[in-house]
């Protein structure tokens, strides 16, 4: 009687390299991982000679020496004394305020946009589409030069504001607050007469009175939360929600108006003074037209991401919510835009990641950022391609990687949980 | 006594407020008080806008010699307060625009290739569409052949191309599909219409995917898809390092068929544009396929590759990418290597796109349900036999709208290579224009022809999307 065995286990043979699947992905595994590293090799040893042709070697001590250029817009204290690698940092927090600014300005403006689009209203609904085409299909730099050029090109020049005789060629705008010239816009600068005693070094202060603002404001909202935690909780019991809105005006402004009141809060307004202005705050046409650019580009692609987020909830949910008796505001507040900010917010990460690399392109205005200090002065002037790009590109790396774990933290956390 | 009424009453037609125009301006325009006032004041801001542009437009001065000329004709036509654009600038550096620093006598060659290139296209965007087809090649064919005769090249030449593109005509007359050795011999015929030269050497490179598509069929059924490709690649690498150079000099000291080459320096305006945002596109899209396909592998190598790439390009930004091309790729490459500046920044503008591509195709593929694999395999198909019939039809369906965003994308981003020292329209053309001492002062004009362009070409791809999204979709919603 013959007993059924196990078949023998197959031999392994060479040729199963090649022709058995499991063995296969093996194969071009290590064939992979040789090419790769002959790749590597290869491209080091290429810097290697090519360095030593041009008599160069790698070498980040330039980051330390006197950097010989100004800029004009720079967040820390800096002059054309400091170190090249003070000028990179002035310029990644230049790329830094834009990118901010950019995203909550394209944000806000783009979901207004983005919820006109949806409007029944005829004409407005057209209008808005035809300002999102017009802004989607024409390059992001052409927008940037244009409104550097118009400011440049149309605004009078500073001395036009002086007052000769009582009249003056130009005159300056809201109430005489503001003043854009072809150099530059001139805005009121915010001033506190009693601030609180500045922390830090001479080279990074730390401005104590704005922190304690953001404190005082961000423990107001905490407590504007409880108020309406304490609503919710007395709604679900009762049925009838308290009226809440002057408790909420009151905790969310009142602290903060009074700590501004108490510290003296006021606006120096620029002056025409010799051949310019003084005084106020001066921003560039570069960071103004960077800015203006990214905002209007930015808030077209937001606009179509709003619209087809919204878009994507499907009928059935408004219409359940409006067989539920809810009304179309607490329809749109409670049932769909929870839903459609799911949709919305992948988009919306990658959206903010790449205006933060578009203000590298700044270049095209001529805007003082990381690119144009690191990767652009300093470069030409230490000679250093090889160190100022990889550097430049590994803290443009980093900045986009911490960007996209920060959003996808929030985005796991409004993601729908499934069980 | 008779109440009841024995004849119907005639339908009567709803009240004014609830018909034609009346209702649909009630319901659209004027709903409620939010409603009326956003319409009013959409019509206010749309009145604004067309009483500046407007009047601008209209006041247009086409022929002039300067910016001061322009502006003394408007004066003198409208009024010494009218304001009016000045399009001459456009008509005097028509050709700058378009070619660049090209050479006048080889403007026909540009001209041919921009519209060969529509043809090669065909097959592609139209394969089951012959009517659309027959258009859009009898459209280019006509546009192409006037274009030329503005080229003002020899009779002979004409003559030619305009055999070229009714032959092509023909071809699509019988089935678009009869294009298709048209655009597989379109690169090859792009670099020598382009750059110029002997013909062999774009004859001669051509030769070398020969070499790799015989060693391909020889190996693929013995040793798998990709040791194959492997194989076939290491063959044409072998072909294009050693061979390649002696047999062109060779042949082309047999047969001397060349024309007048024109280097990389004199490239610019649209035709370079135009040059990098189509082959980054075309050579983008296969790159992204395997990286997807790379990132979902199994194979922890092959992934983790992958992934750093993609990773890596999406990273940076652009710029640093072209700064690279320009600055950084001499240290990497040999030292005796030097090529040319549009090849390295189309290489580079390629491989950022295909990162792009790639987490939008990778998108599409985790679109589609686990079963559709599963079936695949229980179909008994290998791997690259399910990829092609199977999943990535589907999943390119799905990341249709995304692809076309990417290059709509690449393509405005041509923009930035101005950054790195090519002449392209937007910034490179235009501001050695306005350096002009004629033209100086000049803004809005040369800016809105450039956008006016751009536009025109990615609405055009964004319409094209939809008009596939709408052919593809296959399922009834």
């Amino acid at each position: 009687m013959a007993i059924a065995s196990d078949l023998p286990k197959p031999q392994f043979r060479f040729g199963m390299l090649i022709y058995d699947t499991r063995y296969r992905t093996i194969t071009i595994q290590v064939i992979v991982l040789i090419l790769a590293l002959i790749f590597a090799g290869w491209l080091v040893d290429n810097v290697r000679t090519n360095l030593a042709l041009k008599g160069k070697d790698i070498d980040f001590s330039f980051l330390f020496r006197r950097a010989g250029y100004d800029i004009g817009q720079h967040l820390i204290p800096y002059n054309n004394d400091m170190s090249h690698g003070r000028a990179a940092i002035v310029g990644l927090l230049n790329t830094l305020v834009v990118a901010v600014i950019g995203c909550i300005l394209s944000t806000i403006l783009g979901v207004f946009l983005g919820v006109l689009r949806l409007s029944h209203n005829w004409i407005v609904s057209r209008l808005i589409g035809v300002y999102v085409e017009i802004f989607r299909n024409v390059p992001l730099i052409l927008w940037m030069i244009l409104v550097a050029t118009v400011l440049v090109e149309s605004r009078p020049q500073p001395k036009d504001f002086k007052v000769v005789d009582g009249v003056s060629q130009a005159s300056m705008m809201l109430w005489d607050s503001v003043a854009i010239t072809n150099r530059s816009s001139n805005v009121p600068l915010p001033l506190l007469d009693h601030p609180l005693p500045a922390l830090g070094s001479d080279s990074f202060p730390i401005n104590t009175s704005l922190l304690f603002i953001f404190a005082l404001f961000a423990g107001s909202i905490y407590v504007n939360r409880l108020i309406l935690r304490r609503a919710k909780a007395v709604q679900e019991a009762t049925g009838l929600r308290p009226v809440t809105w002057w408790q909420s005006i009151l905790v969310l402004a009142g602290p903060t108006l009074a700590a501004l009141f108490a510290m003296g809060f006021h606006l120096e307004y620029p002056v025409f003074k010799g051949f310019n202005f003084q005084g106020g705050i001066q921003f560039d046409h570069a960071f103004t037209a960077l800015t203006i650019a990214l905002t209007l580009y930015y808030a077209a692609v937001t606009a179509e991401i709003v619209r087809s987020g919204i878009q994507a909830i499907s009928r059935g949910q408004s219409e359940a919510s409006f067989a539920l008796g809810l009304r179309p505001g607490i329809t749109t507040r409670l049932v769909i835009l929870p839903q459609a900010l799911r949709v919305i917010l992948p988009p919306m990460i990658s959206q903010f990641l790449s205006l933060t690399k578009d203000t590298s392109l700044g270049i095209a205005v001529s805007y003082l950022d990381l690119r144009g200090t690191l990767g652009g002065i300093t470069l030409n002037q230490t000679g250093r391609e090889l160190e100022c790009m990889l550097l430049m590109m590994l803290i443009y790396l980093i900045i986009s990687l911490l960007i996209s774990s920060v959003m996808n933290v929030y985005n796991a956390s409004v993601k729908l949980k499934e069980r | 006594m008779n109440f009841v009424r024995t004849q119907m009453l005639p339908p009567q037609s709803p009240p004014v407020t609830e018909r034609g125009a009346v209702k649909w301006l009630r319901e659209n325009l004027f709903s409620g008080p939010l409603n009326t006032i956003l319409t009013v004041l959409a019509v206010l801001t749309v009145y604004y806008l067309l009483s500046m542009a407007l009047p601008w437009l209209l006041h247009g001065v086409w022929t002039a010699n300067s910016l001061t000329e322009c502006r003394t004709i408007i004066a003198a036509n409208y009024g010494p307060d009218a304001i009016g654009a000045c399009w001459a600038v456009i008509h005097a550096r028509w050709y700058q625009f378009i070619f660049g620093f090209y050479p006048p006598e080889a403007y026909w060659r540009p001209i041919l290739d921009f519209g060969l290139m529509f043809v090669a296209m065909t097959p592609l965007l139209f394969a089951d569409n012959p009517r659309s087809a027959i258009k859009l090649v009898g459209v280019v064919a006509v546009l192409t052949v006037i274009g030329l005769s503005l080229a003002q090249g020899p009779l002979w030449l004409l003559a030619l191309c305009t055999a070229l593109m009714a032959g092509c005509f023909f071809l699509v007359l019988q089935s678009p599909a009869r294009l298709l050795p048209v655009t597989l011999l379109y690169p090859f015929a792009t670099i020598w219409l382009l750059w110029g030269g002997s013909i062999w050497g774009p004859v001669m490179m051509m030769a070398g995917f020969g070499v790799l598509a015989i060693v391909y069929s020889l190996l693929s059924t013995r040793i798998g898809v990709v040791m194959a490709t492997a194989a076939g690649f290491v063959a044409a690498c072998i072909w294009w390092l050693a061979l390649d150079g002696a047999v062109a000099a060779a042949l082309q000291s047999l047969i001397p068929l060349a024309i007048q080459s024109v280097p990389s320096d004199k490239f610019g305006g649209f035709v370079l544009s135009f040059l990098i945002g189509v082959s980054s596109i075309a050579i983008s899209l296969p790159i992204g396929v395997l990286l997807a396909l790379g990132r979902q592998s199994d194979m922890l190598l092959i992934k983790s590759l992958s992934v750093a790439f993609i990773e890596f390009v999406r990273g940076v930004p652009l710029i640093t990418m072209l700064f690279t091309a320009s600055l950084l790729l001499q240290y990497f490459l040999p030292p005796q290597v030097q090529f040319d500046l549009i090849l390295r920044v189309v290489i580079l503008v390629t491989f950022f796109s295909a990162a792009y591509n790639a987490e939008v195709i990778r998108g599409g593929l985790a679109a589609l349900p686990k079963g559709q694999f599963e079936a695949a395999d229980a179909l008994g198909l290998d791997y690259w036999q399910a990829q092609r019939l199977i999943i990535m039809p589907q999943a390119l369906k799905v990341s249709i709208p995304g692809i076309v965003s990417t290059f709509i994308g690449l393509f405005k981003d041509t923009t930035l290579v101005t950054f790195v020292g090519l002449a392209e329209p937007l910034r490179g053309i235009t501001t050695i224009v306005r350096a002009d001492i004629y033209w100086k002062g000049i803004y809005w004009e040369p800016y809105l022809f450039v956008g006016a362009i751009f536009f025109a070409a990615c609405y055009g791809m964004s319409r094209y999307s939809l008009y596939l999204e709408r052919k593809l979709m296959t399922d009834h919603r």
